[in-house]
């Protein structure tokens, strides 16, 4: 009780301490990423189950389709390694931008009536996601082993593309959830982009089948340069990158994650209001 | 001593949607709008100087709170009093930080522990020593702070037993319970709390009052309360803050502000001359000239309690022109803050038709064990000949307001957000499978 903070609260003000403040709560991010946690595996026996499913599913299906059936180059790696490793920031992004853009109004009792840094929701969906990612990243160890494969030392570099992902996903996730509170019908329109997505990413084939003059262009895509740097790092010199390409993702990145964080903050205050 | 809380011209802003259609906006609409706008800008560019007209007559502005300014000592116990959307619980969410206010300042020293809700962000699959942590993060509390306090809570819960199942299999009690523990357990200079005590048996209701004081009186904590309950207030608190229509119509020691609130109530329902009003329709050979509510002794009621007994007195003045009036029938009808109607008594229906030979009578009809849960009601009265001959008729002839009480005998209030009226049934569980 020593400290007697005084606190001010004005009409119109931006709040002046925000990014101390979600430093001070950080408990409050442990314990909602702690919750969801708890809740997603405790409820669904299958859940670490679903976890491994999931992505090997999708990564025989891709095979068959993409590798088999199309006979799409498979750049001197198994194909199911190719797939695979591309399909890790696929759904590390997929799963974590939808978590993020349902979060606020899946918490939106707590948001009426109790008063934090809003952001400390969506960062704290984020965590689920990267924990099924940690499973599907043992299933790879686990794949490449089997097909005798080893990486070299450009794997010491996935953890930035990890980042780049999550970075990719947040920004999208909170323009997503601060959308979400206001117009109630975007959260039908997030499955459908998602599914969009999967198939205009290069996560059945590499990027290098697209014709020379349009990588640039393909870049626009920010998952392409995240993914293509996926493969780059596990895949060894075995996967090219098309630099300019990943750059422009970066920038992307970039830009859709400080804009989705400006427009959360800007409406941060009429969440209550309205949700 | 100086003030803690140091509230200045503060007001809030909501605007209401009268847009027909779905009752959330969706993306699509706010696009197309902005698309037509935008068409409509450039077919004539010189029209789009104002582009708020748009929106004009489809927005209304709403002053949920309007220039409320006051100051709280430390240590000191406010209960905030007022009808329903008179601003009480904006006026708490502003506080707590939840929302904005449009204009004004605030000044709180200290640390602010509010609660809205109990249970706030409780987990149905989480054990309750799990959501004792969550919810104490929620609150604000540290882990090591809610690790100190674990046992004190849970001790106050009485649910030591069921610390390790699911909170989903809790009864409704317990649930409660744990809830309330958690969130009395917050160290904080000044709490804010909105009406929780509504729930939970009358022992623990009790036990939650008995915490309060305690804080109060014994580690000085300020406190902030809004109650439709005026027996806690006035238990609790000493000092009363009435909002009427967003803007502090009293403020006070408790027992004046409490008084303030019943007899305004009372006075506002019975200041507008019911003769006078020409909002009504009806041959008006006989019209209703006045509405009161007295209790069984004849004292003049301005809120009543779910479960009591009253007697509604409608007065009638009959027309000059006409000479004795027979098969008269009166009807009161209540509808709640939706405009629906959810109580109607028509003496028709159990045939208490009557003659009417004086030029002003007074009609009594007596309610026993009023069944309408806590809330404000409009009253409309209807007088008729025969069935289908109207007399007068009169909407929003009286507002009244029903608090408090306890219908079930059980402390709970019903679900007064969800269900209007309250009935009382017996329960009996035999096996399906009989003979």
């Amino acid at each position: 009780m020593a400290e007697q903070r005084v606190l001010v609260i004005e009409a119109g003000r931006t709040e002046r301490h925000y990014w101390a403040d979600l430093w001070r709560y950080r408990e409050l991010f442990y314990f909602l990423a702690w919750r969801d946690l708890l809740v997603r595996y405790r409820q669904t026996a299958i859940g670490v189950a679903w976890a491994v499913l999931r992505p090997l599913l999708t990564m025989a299906v891709f095979t068959i389709v993409f590798g088999k059936l199309a006979g799409l180059p498979s750049e001197n790696v198994p194909y199911p390694v190719l797939v695979f490793a591309a399909l890790l920031p696929w759904q590390l992004f997929a799963s974590a931008a939808s978590e993020v853009g349902g979060s606020l109004v899946g918490n939106a009792n707590m948001i009426a009536k109790v008063y934090f840094p809003r952001l400390i929701i969506p960062a704290g969906a984020l965590i689920v996601s990267c924990v099924d990612f940690l499973i599907s990243l043992v299933l790879l160890a686990a794949i490449m082993a089997w097909y005798g494969f080893v990486p070299d030392w450009r794997i010491l570099a996935l953890p930035i593309f990890v980042l780049v992902a999550l970075a990719a996903a947040l920004g999208a996730g909170v323009w997503i959830a601060a959308l979400n509170v206001r117009y109630r019908d975007v959260r039908f329109v997030v499955p459908f982009a998602v599914q969009l997505g999967l198939y205009i990413s290069p996560v059945g084939f590499s990027s290098s089948v697209v014709p020379e003059q349009w990588r640039f262009v393909y870049g626009l895509n920010p998952m392409v340069g995240v993914i293509d740097g996926f493969r780059w790092s596990i895949l060894g010199g075995a996967a090219q990158v098309y630099w300019p390409s990943l750059l422009l993702s970066l920038v992307l990145v970039s830009i859709v994650l400080v804009t989705g964080i400006a427009y959360f903050r800007s409406t941060e205050k009429t969440f209550a209001d309205v949700i | 001593m100086s003030a803690v809380i140091k509230v200045e011209g503060l007001s809030k802003c909501y605007f209401i949607d009268h847009r027909p259609g779905p009752a959330y906006r969706t993306l699509r609409d706010a696009l197309a709008n902005r698309a037509t706008r935008v068409a409509r800008r450039l077919a004539r560019p010189l029209a789009g100087a104002s582009p708020a007209a748009d929106e004009g007559p489809s927005r209304e502005q709403f002053w949920a709170l309007q220039d409320v300014g006051f100051e709280v000592e430390q240590g000191e116990r406010v209960g905030i009093v007022g009808r329903n959307g008179a601003g009480k619980s904006t006026l708490l969410k502003i506080l707590s930080r939840i929302t904005d206010p449009t204009k004004g300042r605030i000044h709180l020293k200290g640390r602010v522990a509010s609660l809205l809700e109990v249970g706030t962000g409780f987990h149905p699959e989480l054990t309750g020593r799990e959501n004792v942590f969550l919810n104490g993060a929620i609150l604000g509390m540290r882990r090591v702070e809610i690790a100190r306090k674990f046992d004190e809570i849970v001790a106050f819960a009485e649910v030591e037993r069921f610390l390790d199942t699911p909170v989903k299999r809790y009864s409704s009690g317990m649930y409660v319970r744990l809830a309330f523990a958690v969130a009395a357990h917050l160290e904080s200079e000044i709490l804010i709390v909105d009406e929780v005590l509504a729930v939970g048996d009358r022992q623990f209701q009790d036990k939650c009052l008995g915490r309060i004081e305690e804080l109060s009186t014994g580690a000085g904590k300020t406190i902030l309360l809004v109650s439709h309950n005026l027996d806690v207030i006035q238990r609790v608190c000493n000092r009363g803050l009435y909002l009427r229509q967003g803007s502090i119509a009293f403020d006070g020691p408790v027992d004046r502000a409490l008084h303030e609130y019943v007899t305004n109530t009372t006075a506002t329902a019975s200041s507008r001359p019911l003769e006078q009003r020409r909002n009504r329709y009806g041959s008006q050979l006989l019209a209703a000239s006045g509405f009161r509510i007295v209790d069984m002794h004849g004292a003049e009621q301005g809120v009543l309690q779910a479960g009591g007994d009253f007697i509604f007195v409608v007065t009638c003045r009959k027309s000059a022109a006409i000479g004795d009036l027979r098969d008269v029938n009166v009807g009161i009808e209540l509808k709640d803050c939706r405009n629906i109607t959810v109580w109607l008594a028509y003496s028709s229906f159990t045939r208490d038709s009557f003659s009417v030979t004086d030029d002003e009578i007074a009609v009594k009809c007596t309610v026993r064990d009023l069944n309408l849960a806590a809330g404000d009601y409009s009253v409309t009265l209807f007088l008729s000949r025969g069935e289908h001959e109207v007399l007068d008729c009169v909407h929003d002839a009286a507002m009244l307001t029903v608090a408090g009480g306890d219908y079930f005998g059980t402390g709970s209030a019903g679900l007064p957000d969800h269900c209007r009226t309250l009935t009382r049934v017996g329960w009996h569980v035999t096996s399906a499978r009989g003979p």
